[in-house]
């Protein structure tokens, strides 16, 4: 299998030097048409809430599924009308901008071909682009950048897949070489992690507890005002380091920019988001999903601004392992779900429109009575993007790219 | 093997060695005492200090800098001097007019000599921070690559125990460790506290050196004197512990028998300079009382004579006894315990591999709950042990140690860097940040499930590993398992 190879070395010195983003070279064929192509891919770890982000609010279901945690049109804090159907979080402003511009899409109720939700196994699935998790090394994106060179030929000195942060994300390791590069700024850790240890230390170290409560209690205080309402979540969960959380998203994703935006620089990349396992206290409308996503909202005004001209030219992917449960579960939280969506955003796109197959909110049109049901193969949407925005052959994607997905055909129409 | 025979070698590498690294469990599970016993009779060498200076050298290297970094800056400030007169005898004409423009451009001569000076002196690098760093990068290593790490925690126990501090002998702070500290940690205490209370680090630090016998030849005309310091730390912290009996005056007439105990000046002798000496001039003559014995020796015998019924003395024994137990075993350690280990003290004329082993032969050493917190330097070296990563950057480590409020050989006081969970506790939220970092940076090569399974052992709790089966990254697993009671506590 040739897309097993990878240049552990290589990885290991990037690791070393602490990085977390991956990057390739223009594309040839995109390049003899007169186009200078880039795509960026977001990775949110940790399972986003699509629900949560992009509501049904015309399915008649849709409140008595979610209670007072439903976006609403009418809500204290209004959702953002997307079409007849579908609105935006709040949170997103920006987005909804793109949206209006046609520049930028949703995708809903896709997910991966994976099944089970384990975290680690479905962004493995994810980012490999191969159906089953386990032993992988390298990723889509890398294979992709490979195919598109040469014949499958890489040239080390000249294709580059940039990858930001410290980890280098699975989806561009592989046979193409990685530039890295780490953000400034350190990602504090999440909300959830802390709200996670706390948990932890509350069943195994009440005095260890007491300390990490008090620590988030007062990070929580000297928060930035209006963040949010502490009335209506636990004060123990508000999330400390909220402005640190939005800081680092526009730094990494803003740089990233730049360097794709440059003449010589690197024309794929990606980067990985954490904190978006949201069991308890979601917040989808004032907590922590609401300011993660608004936090995201300033990545893509970052990609944007910092694209300049090559914004035109530019296809942003957000994508998450799976989903979460349609219902909110005993703790003001959901659980690990299966379809979710995916967000699409940049000037290449034909934007302005919600894709999606409905499969409904009523419980026998749940998959197993709990989650929303996958109606659209993520693998389809990201196999659109490669072959009309870089230009890589259906064969090649049902072989290389995406092993085994010959009968998952590209979604046509998304770029252009 | 026994869950419990695992249990007890997990114990041993969390409470007595730098923490688990892969595989070291199932190494010692058989007999986990005597693998702790067996790590004591090892060599403490450190082969990886060769290139590095001794303490002397590095001093000498700081001497040096420091004179070419003030003959600089004093030849740049009188160069700008000269360019400034000039100027004005230029200007003489207008400055007579603008009278009231005389003693602003006196200034600006003042200010701009003082920027040249200062800009010369930044020119010529501090050779103290590389030595520096380089001590920590090898003393750091030493504790990833050893098994347990038992002989290894002692090291950083006596240095601690006997600190001094780098933020006034930066230079000088790991060879010390090296030459003082490591080859005594196993021997005898007396040869351990002559070592040190010798060593220039020591001198400097507590303020010995000039340090002069009110009838000694330097003392009789001048005004300076007596300097208490290293005598009355050396009684309260390393030697008898505080109120245990000895008074003023003791400290005084002890202060007066270590007159003396100073160092080659660095700038007289490019061979021994920062080398231990004692100078008689500055020696108080003459016999001396301490803790009611007369010490009629001459020169700097009479101070090794002091040193050695000191270390002999049973109030130390306790002192050390209980310091060694409550930093390895529990904040209130078991009064029995601490004396098993002050008898073994006794017993042994401080023989401290002794007791060291008689504290890991007690079975109140191992039956303690484990309510120790991990210092951050321990808790930081078990992270990274955990990984089996080998190698480390020191800026990069010694930046987080300070983080957490342990900057390495930098304790607020002689006294060291406490021992108990309330004095770190509050730092546990700072732990979770630099935890998160460094997840985020091995995350890519360090599985928890693996570290679960072959690192940590029986030693994870059930709640731990449900943590991180649970997390949504393996940034996350890792993070919370590095900040798990059962990582944190020993």
């Amino acid at each position: 299998m040739s897309f097993a190879n990878h240049l552990p070395t290589r990885r290991e010195m990037l690791i070393g030097s602490g990085a977390l983003f991956a990057w390739t070279q223009m594309p040839k064929i995109a390049r003899a048409e007169g186009r200078d192509p880039r795509l960026l891919v977001i990775i949110l770890r940790g399972a986003l809430d699509g629900l949560g982000a992009v509501a049904p609010v015309g399915d008649p279901d849709w409140i008595g599924l979610r209670g007072e945690s439903a976006l609403l049109l009418d809500g204290k804090t209004p959702a953002l009308p997307l079409d007849s159907f579908f609105a935006l979080n709040p949170a997103m402003p920006n987005l909804y901008r793109l949206y209006k511009k046609q520049q930028a899409l949703v995708v809903h109720g896709t997910a991966t071909p994976y099944r089970e939700r384990s975290h680690f196994d479905g962004q493995d699935v994810l980012e490999s682009g191969i159906a089953k998790p386990g032993a992988v090394s390298t990723g889509w994106l890398n294979r992709a950048l490979v195919a598109m060179e040469s014949g499958g030929r890489v040239d080390p000195a000249g294709s580059r897949v940039l990858g930001v942060g410290a980890v280098t994300p699975l989806v561009v390791r592989g046979a193409a070489p990685v530039m890295s590069w780490v953000p400034q700024k350190l990602l504090p850790a999440s909300a959830d992690t802390q709200n996670r240890l706390l948990d932890l230390y509350q069943h195994t170290d009440p005095k260890l507890a007491i300390v990490l409560q008090a620590r988030m209690r007062l990070a929580a205080l000297g928060g930035l005002p209006g963040m949010s309402d502490p009335m209506s979540e636990d004060p123990t969960f508000a999330p400390p380091g909220i402005a640190r959380v939005r800081a680092y998203f526009a730094e990494a994703a803003g740089t990233a920019a730049r360097y794709l935006a440059r003449p010589d620089g690197p024309r794929v990349g990606a980067m990985g988001f954490v904190g978006w396992d949201t069991h308890i206290a979601e917040g989808a409308i004032t907590g922590q999903l609401a300011n993660l996503l608004g936090a995201l909202d300033g990545a893509f005004a970052a990609v944007e601004t910092n694209m300049g001209e090559a914004w035109n030219e530019t296809v942003v992917a957000v994508v998450t392992e799976f989903g979460r449960t349609a219902r909110i579960n005993g703790t003001n939280g959901t659980d690990h779900g299966t379809g979710t969506v995916a967000f699409l955003a940049g000037g290449a796109l034909r934007g302005g429109r919600v894709v999606a197959d409905w499969p409904g909110l009523k419980p026998a049109q749940l998959l197993e009575d709990r989650d929303l049901k996958p109606t659209i193969d993520l693998r389809a949407v990201l196999k659109g993007i490669l072959k009309d925005h870089l230009r890589l052959e259906d064969g090649v994607l049902a072989r290389a790219i995406f092993p085994d997905s010959a009968d998952v055909k590209p979604m046509t129409g998304l770029v252009g | 093997m026994s869950s419990s025979a695992k249990g007890e070698a997990a114990l041993a590498l969390h409470r007595f060695g730098m923490g688990p690294r892969p595989g070291s469990i199932a190494a010692i599970a058989s007999d986990p005492r005597g693998a702790l016993i067996a790590e004591l009779d090892r060599p403490l060498a450190l082969s990886a200090a060769e290139g590095l200076p001794s303490s002397a050298k590095a001093y000498r290297t700081v001497a040096d800098a420091n004179a070419r970094r003030t003959a600089k800056a004093k030849q740049a400030q009188q160069q700008a001097k000269k360019l400034q007169e000039k100027q004005q005898v230029a200007t003489a004409g207008t400055a007579m007019v603008e009278g009231a423009n005389e003693p602003h451009s006196e200034k600006q001569a003042q200010d701009a000599g003082e920027m040249a000076a200062k800009k010369a002196a930044d020119a010529v690098p501090d050779p103290g921070r590389p030595i520096y760093l380089q001590e920590a990068k090898v003393r750091i290593e030493a504790a990833l690559a050893a098994e347990i790490g038992f002989a290894e925690r002692l090291v950083w126990f006596w240095s601690n125990h006997f600190s001094i501090s780098a933020n006034r002998i930066q230079s000088m702070s790991g060879a010390y460790e090296r030459e003082s500290i490591r080859p005594n940690a196993l021997g005898r205490f007396v040869d351990l506290l002559v070592s040190v209370e010798t060593h220039p680090a020591m001198l400097f630090y507590l303020d010995n050196l000039a340090s002069m016998g009110a009838n000694s030849i330097a003392g009789i005309n001048r005004s300076r004197g007596l300097n208490e310091n290293l005598a009355r730390e050396t009684l309260e912290l390393h030697t008898l512990g505080v109120r245990t009996g000895y008074t003023q005056d003791d400290v005084i007439s002890f202060a007066n028998v270590l007159t003396g105990w100073t160092l080659v000046p660095p700038g007289d002798n490019p061979e021994h300079g920062g080398e231990f000496t004692f100078n008689a001039r500055l020696h108080e003559p003459g016999p001396q009382t301490v803790l009611g014995k007369l010490y009629e020796q001459e020169d700097a015998e009479q101070g090794r004579a002091v040193l050695r019924d000191l270390a002999s003395h049973p109030a130390t024994a306790t002192h050390v006894a209980n310091k060694l137990a409550c930093h390895f075993v529990a904040d209130t350690p078991p009064p029995a315990l601490v004396e098993q280990m002050a008898k073994t003290f006794r017993d042994t004329e401080g023989n401290l591999k002794e007791v060291a082993k008689a504290m890991v032969s007690s079975d109140d050493a191992w039956s303690q709950p484990a309510t120790k917190l991990k210092r951050p330097s321990e808790w930081g070296v078990a992270m990274v042990r955990s990984t089996g990563i080998m190698q480390i950057d020191p800026t990069r480590f010694t930046a987080g140690q300070e983080l957490l409020g342990e900057p390495l050989w930098r304790p607020p006081s002689p006294k060291g860097y406490p021992d108990d969970e309330a004095s770190w506790i509050d730092g546990i939220g700072r732990r979770l940040d630099i935890a998160n970092n460094f997840a985020e940076r091995v995350a890519a090569t360090a599985d928890p499930h693996d570290i679960i399974e072959n690192v940590m052992g029986s030693s994870v709790s059930l709640e731990a590993r449900e943590a991180v089966d649970r997390a949504e990254s393996r940034q996350q697993a890792l993070a919370l398992l590095f900040m798990s009671a059962d990582f944190q506590r020993r």
